[in-house]
């Protein structure tokens, strides 16, 4: 792979100002600026050109894992992961990089014109060497992704999902968060074996905690009620918010099949009057 | 009618359906949507947010706060790449299902939203806006 000329390092400099305009013009037109305030596309790529610059100047050669582009590297990665938490895409976020491709190909054609043999190799190299740096902004893009994506993950799981005896023969599961499919199904097993092991009667689901019921949830809690009746058990479900409620009627939900109270003390008395118990003040 | 804001948040997994809601309440809290509002529009964007990934195989959500001379509102476009929906009319039917759901979830989110609009054909993908007024 033929170096970068010094050559190429004058074009840049001359060009400098008219290159960074054309360069974030691209970048605007194709909505790579979105969110971003307008000083901070300015510094960073004014910030990318000058590391680029200080690059070649120091002969850092065409592979960007050498230690001459650590600069470079690091920020990069700093870009990446900043518009991986603002929403960008993966794709978005190398545009930054590949959009210096065309003012910074048109600036080496009009400093190469005389010599075609240079501007090829020059070009090859170039444009190498920015291949290198965008494969590198998605990768560490991805990697940012995944380490939030892995946290949430844990985080979901890592509720814990309580099954609590409120009398001899009443159990109540207390849902707190998102009920995504991998942890209603944990939440219903625990149920179920915890009917098993106390011979409850009566289970109350009390979903004060889910903030959101969508269909979902919904098929869950049916499923989960189901099961419960096929053991021979009743269910109430508390905690039906208004807002909830509403909702669920928008929706289209039917739940008719199943018995609802807007809390866990009112689900607690139905299952206390259907066992027969009778609370009085002494 | 101005946009005050916008922006897009990629949907491509199951868990990006909890960050598009997470990002839905936020904007609806900064529109000054009531509970009720706030709540309903957060539960179509789950639904929808959900096809997206189950049956358009991932994409993007696109959100913009609008102002339409002093009554604001929060706009949300839901865009695959995916195989489309062959037939319009059934997808909107309550209760049908391709898959193994309750088939309610687009025709809910379209009674929960204010405006709804389904753009979509067999081989070009799935695009669904909703819009909700506080
Ligand atoms: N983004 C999409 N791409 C392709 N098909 C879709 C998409 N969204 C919905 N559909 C189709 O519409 C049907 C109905 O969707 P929905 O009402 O959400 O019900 P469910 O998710 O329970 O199947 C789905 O089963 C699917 O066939
Ligand atoms: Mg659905």
């Amino acid at each position: 792979m033929a170096a970068l000329q010094d050559g190429t390092l004058d074009a840049i400099k001359n060009q400098q100002s008219k290159l960074l305009g054309d360069w974030i013009g691209a970048l605007e037109a194709n909505g790579a600026t979105r969110n971003l305030k307008e000083q901070d596309v300015q510094q960073q790529t004014a910030e990318f050109l000058r590391l680029i610059l200080d690059g070649i100047r120091n002969d850092s050669g065409n592979n960007i894992a050498a230690p001459g582009w650590a600069d470079t590297r690091r920020f990069l990665e700093g870009l990446s992961n900043s518009r991986a938490l603002l929403g960008y895409d993966s794709h978005q976020t190398a545009y930054f990089i590949f959009a210096l491709k065309g003012p910074l190909f048109t600036v080496l054609q009009d400093y190469y014109r005389d010599q075609p043999a240079s501007l090829a190799e020059q070009l090859l190299s170039v444009s190498e060497l920015l291949d290198s740096f965008a494969m590198h902004t998605i990768r560490t893009y991805q990697k940012t992704r995944e380490a939030v994506i892995k946290r949430q993950q844990e985080e979901l799981l890592e509720l814990s999902t309580p099954v609590v005896k409120l009398w001899d023969g009443v159990l109540a599961l207390p849902m707190i968060g998102t009920l995504d499919s991998q942890r209603s199904q944990v939440v219903m097993e625990s149920l179920l074996q915890r009917i098993v092991d106390t011979g409850s009667e009566i289970a109350i689901i009390d979903i004060t905690g889910v903030p959101t019921v969508d269909t979902l949830v919904a098929q869950h809690l049916l499923k989960t009620v189901t099961a419960i009746r096929l053991m021979g058990a009743d269910c109430i479900i508390s905690g039906v918010r208004p807002q909830i409620a509403q909702t669920i009627v928008h929706l289209g939900l039917d739940l008719g099949g199943l018995v609802t109270k807007a809390n866990l003390s009112d689900a607690l008395k139905l299952a206390l009057t259907r066992l027969g118990i009778s609370l009085a003040k002494v | 009618m101005n946009v005050r804001s916008s922006g897009t948040q990629p949907i491509r997994v199951e868990q990006d359906v909890v960050l598009a809601r997470q990002t839905a309440r936020k904007l609806a809290t900064e529109c000054g949507m009531r509970l009720v509002d706030l709540t309903k529009m957060v539960t179509a964007v789950s639904e929808l947010a959900r096809n997206t990934v189950v049956y358009g195989g991932g994409g993007d959500m696109d959100w913009e706060i609008i102002d339409d001379f002093g009554r604001i509102g929060l706009r949300l476009v839901f865009r695959d790449e995916g195989p489309g929906i062959p037939d319009i009319k059934l997808a909107l039917t309550d209760g049908w299902t391709s898959g193994g759901g309750l088939g309610l979830g687009l025709t809910g989110a379209r009674r929960l939203v204010d405006e709804f609009e389904l753009d979509t054909a067999p081989g070009e993908g799935t695009r669904i806006t909703v819009t909700r007024w506080t």
